[in-house]
């Protein structure tokens, strides 16, 4: 599998992806600065990863999803190139329009950092297969605007056509649904707010993480 | 009215130098200076930049040893870990700031204090900060701890290093003073440390980093000034920090530093443009001229007095290599960075500024480094307060309420609501945090099986009894902190918070914690390799209890190794190790239960402190124990109620009824509760050490109990532990 991770300005859990990736699967993982026009030929799978890219300032995301690399992830995800936002990621994604609906300020108006249990809500998506039958995964959040917000008719056809991936057991961050994951409506573009990049190996609390990255190595 | 202009004699005393410290310019310059020499000379001459009170007393601390590469003096620490590698740390204070405008002054602290460790040439992995707060009941404290704790995760968390442990206190004796001691832990390559001297004439002295503003002009006079009731209106004297910014200069830094142009680099903190540029080349023994009209600036028509006095955050200020501008400014575009050539090494021994074509200041360097002035004041001994016979304590009537108040008091309730707010995680090598039950925080040294204990510890109402006992037990409970998980405790960071030097009898807790401080440093073989000192934390003439903290880090050279206090399982046994007498002076038993600040702290003897240590460290490394937890606030009965709670498993003391309290309350040092399935062994092998071991309970059901005595359930411990903090913070402010 070939990986590439994005670093925007800002970025913080660019290296925790690369880790990640390459210890959960053996990949080859490409670091690709937010200013590069074109990516390397024959990803299976590019990470937006976790940060602050641009400080936060303006809206979260908003600033990187305008990076020049964006433009090429943008075709990537139409090709049907495997398309992962973690955290702020997850914000870009939206920001971009390759996901639907936004993140707001947290519920309780704070940065949240603890573990938190998800329900895996979809077992046939090219993130989750590895899970196999295995419908509940352990990892941290660590975000102050992870309250995931769309309107009803939005929330509604994403619970319809499967495409909320992950749910919180217990909300951290007054999440629409409890919502901590969705794909797009072809399946290859996710975004989550839990960071799978903080849980690949017992050691760190949770290996989790990396059954999702060898998920998606195994659709490659 | 018009008021007549000031003289500069009185311009010195209103940038907070004294009368005589006026004349001394005078006298080493043979002439007066200019109002911008003057300027440069009181933020060199401040406390915060020279040291002048506390100099010569700091030279009591051991700052050597076979793994030191670098103690005080730099930027921060640095000490060698092995495999050509190397920690570099350092710990500081932004108490005054933080007090006026408390997210600015707590967020710049974290940002002032990662500047100094990857100044050095570290990747920063890992924070910690020790807070001390007012009275809970003070009108001013709730806003204070959102303000300092929001401050702190919202740098922190942006930049992308975790927080991994601190502590927090609050006491009626901060009121008017808090205290926000930041660490910062970084990792380098042994050979690749950088320095700030300027190593030669000649060379180009680069400014990189954001723009100067007029933000925190003088900040390090009014770091080094009492507060009055006029404090507020400082508010333009703290400083705005952009975190976004620090983390783009933190990736530029070391990406320069690993392209091979810096020759020197130091960052601009305190005293700004002015400390960097005369440190670095003051340390060098060479001369050094700006022109200021190439620093970039945030505001039009800045004057030069506001540009050398400036300290806006998240600038730099290297002295390249011949040659190597070209690199640097590749590096500072792809980064996004203002940049520019603005001066160069000169052979003077002179500062020299030049603005609009003008010399605005030209001051030989040694007058303002080496030459500043280094105060010996005098000093009284404090009086000890005296020893309590623990006989002479009566047990509580109510355990279980004596319990529950102690396990709920401000000082030891769950920080649950501060820590959830710090990214703990990102970086993707913690291993212990405040979150999963440990005596410190543990983080992996990336890519081995090695990793680096942290802890920070101070007890304040043990300084308060006896500055020099207290300063002893700072050191020892955080090598003790690091031991409880295994590592070896290999050099310490002090950050010494204290009232206004030039009282005497502040002047003698200075002296005498220091000493203490000395002592124990030498006994554990635990040098201190850098450090902060805050003078002046006082409030219409009433001082802060004497804080000095102690940021200490520990080497695991395999985590598989360690212990933890959450790992007790259902029919351990519990082992004591260490002796009890029944310290209960100066005790959280006796502050919290029954309104009483008496008392002898307990006395630390450290050759017992090391044999403890060296035992309990032994067990855990070969792999006999996993479950440890030193003993410290509350004593005996607190610790155990940590290690249950932590665990999730009931726990029953075997404790004989004539010394209950001594026992149970009793916070007598070099003591530690470990949990085991195997004690036969463990007590043997402490009986053939020499270290006092005996059966003191076991694990079992769900209650914390001494028989006959009380049972409480854990989740009735848990409530109250937990309820407190988010509570308090929660209430409507009135």
């Amino acid at each position: 599998m070939k990986a590439a991770v994005v670093v925007f300005p800002g970025s913080n859990c660019d290296r925790d992806c690369k880790v990640a990736i390459e210890r959960s699967t053996g990949a080859d993982v490409t670091m690709v600065w937010h200013g590069e026009t074109v990516l390397p030929a024959g990803l299976d799978l590019i990470v937006l990863p976790g940060g602050f890219s641009y400080g936060d300032y303006l809206r979260c995301g908003a600033m990187a999803a305008l990076s020049p690399v964006m433009s090429e992830v943008r075709a990537a995800a139409i090709r049907g190139v495997a398309v992962a936002g973690i955290c702020n990621g997850f914000q870009i994604l939206c920001e971009a329009g390759l996901l639907p609906g936004a993140l707001l300020r947290n519920a309780g108006l704070k940065y949240v950092c603890k573990p938190v249990k998800l329900e895996v809500t979809n077992l046939q998506t090219r993130f989750t297969a590895a899970f196999g039958s295995r419908r509940e995964a352990t990892m941290t959040v660590g975000n102050g605007e992870g309250n995931y917000f769309a309107d009803d008719a939005t929330l509604d056809r994403l619970e319809g056509e499967g495409r909320i991936v992950f749910r919180y057991r217990d909300n951290p961050n007054g999440s629409a649904r409890s919502i901590a994951g969705i794909v797009n409506d072809k399946g290859n573009v996710l975004g989550m707010m839990p960071h799978p990049d903080r849980a690949f190996e017992g050691e760190l609390g949770s290996s989790d993480g990396a059954l999702l990255f060898q998920s998606v190595m195994a659709s490659a | 009215m018009i008021a007549a202009t000031p003289t500069l004699a009185e311009t010195a005393l209103a940038y907070g130098l004294k009368a005589e410290e006026y004349d001394l310019i005078v006298q080493r310059l043979n002439r007066e200076p200019n109002p911008l020499e003057l300027g440069v000379f009181s933020v060199m001459w401040s406390e915060h930049c020279s040291y002048k009170s506390s100099r010569r007393h700091l030279a009591k601390f051991p700052t050597s040893g076979p793994r030191v590469i670098q103690g005080p003096g730099e930027n921060a620490g640095v000490v060698d870990i092995g495999d050509g590698q190397a920690v570099v740390f350092k710990m500081e204070s932004h108490n005054h700031p933080s007090f006026i405008e408390p997210y600015q002054g707590a967020a710049t602290g974290v940002g002032g204090i990662m500047r100094d460790v990857f100044t050095m040439g570290a990747r920063p992995i890992a924070l910690l900060n020790a807070l001390r707060f007012g009275d809970p009941e003070h009108p001013r404290t709730r806003r204070l701890v959102a303000g300092v704790v929001a401050g702190i995760g919202g740098y922190g968390n942006c930049v992308g290093v975790p927080t991994l442990g601190g502590e927090t206190n609050f006491h009626r004796g901060y009121d008017g003073n808090i205290l926000v001691n930041a660490m910062c832990v970084g990792l380098a390559d042994a050979d690749k440390i950088f320095y700030s001297a300027a190593p030669a004439a000649g060379l180009p002295v680069v400014y990189f980093g954001s723009r100067t503003g007029r933000d925190g002009i003088h900040g390090a006079t009014m770091a080094s000034a009492e507060f009055d009731a006029d404090s507020d209106e400082k508010r333009p004297t703290v400083q705005v920090g952009d975190p976004f910014a620090e983390k783009l200069l933190i990736e530029a830094t070391l990406e320069l530093m690993a392209s091979g142009a810096v020759a020197a680099i130091q960052d601009m903190g305190a005293a700004g443009l002015t400390s960097s540029s005369v440190e670095m080349a003051g340390k060098g023994s060479v001369g050094i001229e700006l022109d200021l009209d190439l620093v970039p600036q945030r505001e039009a028509d800045m004057s030069a007095y506001e540009m050398m006095l400036s300290e806006s955050q998240e600038r730099m200020l290297a002295i390249l290599k011949p040659g190597r501008e070209a690199e640097g400014r590749r590096i500072f575009d792809k980064w996004g960075l203002d940049a520019a050539t603005i001066g160069r090494t000169t052979d003077t021994g002179r500062i020299v500024l030049r603005h609009h074509g003008e010399v605005v200041c030209d001051l030989p360097l040694a007058p303002l480094t080496e030459d500043a002035p280094n105060y010996d004041r005098p000093w009284t001994a404090p009086l000890p307060q005296a020893y309590i016979d623990p006989s002479s304590i009566l047990p509580p009537s109510d355990w279980e309420s004596v319990i529950l108040k102690l396990i709920s008091c401000p000082d030891m309730a769950s920080k649950r609501w501060i820590w959830e707010q710090y990214d703990r995680h990102v970086m993707a090598d913690t291993l212990e945090d405040p979150a999963t039950g440990a005596d410190a925080g543990i983080v992996r040294v990336h890519g081995s099986r090695k990793a680096l204990a942290l802890t920070s510890d101070c007890t304040p109402r043990y300084v308060s009894a006896d500055p020099y006992e207290g300063g002893k037990q700072a050191v020892a409970e955080a090598w003790r902190n690091l031991t409880a998980v295994g590592a070896d405790p290999i050099a310490i960071t002090d950050n010494l918070n204290f009232g206004n030097p030039e009282r005497s009898e502040i002047m003698g807790q200075i002296v005498r914690a220091i000493d203490g401080m000395a002592e124990a440093c030498r006994a554990l073989d635990f040098p201190v390799v850098s450090g902060n000192v805050s003078l002046y934390n006082e409030t219409n003439g009433s001082a802060i209890p004497p804080t000095p903290t102690v940021g200490a880090v520990g080497l695991l050279a395999d985590y598989g190794r360690r212990a933890d206090f959450a790992s007790l399982r259902d029919g351990d046994t519990l082992v004591l190790i260490g002796e009890t007498r029944g310290a209960l002076g100066a005790s959280l038993y006796l502050r919290e239960c029954l309104g009483r600040e008496d008392g002898a702290p307990p006395p630390v003897d450290l050759a017992v402190e090391r044999r403890n240590g060296d035992f309990v460290r032994d067990r855990i490394r070969s792999g006999g124990v996993a479950t440890v937890h030193d003993l410290s606030d509350g004593g005996l009965i607190m610790a155990a109620a940590d290690m249950a709670l932590a665990s999730g498993v009931g726990l029953t003391l075997d404790v004989p009824q004539e010394d209950i309290t001594s026992l149970l309350l009793g916070e007598d040092q070099a003591r530690y509760l470990i949990g085991t399935n195997d004690p036969e062994s463990l007590v043997s092998k402490a009986r053939a050490a020499g270290v006092p071991a005996r059966r003191i309970g076991h694990a079992a059901g769900g209650s914390l109990s001494v028989p006959q005595m009380f049972s409480i359930p854990l989740e009735r411990l848990r409530r109250s532990h937990e309820a407190w903090m988010p509570t308090y913070m929660e209430m409507a402010a009135v």
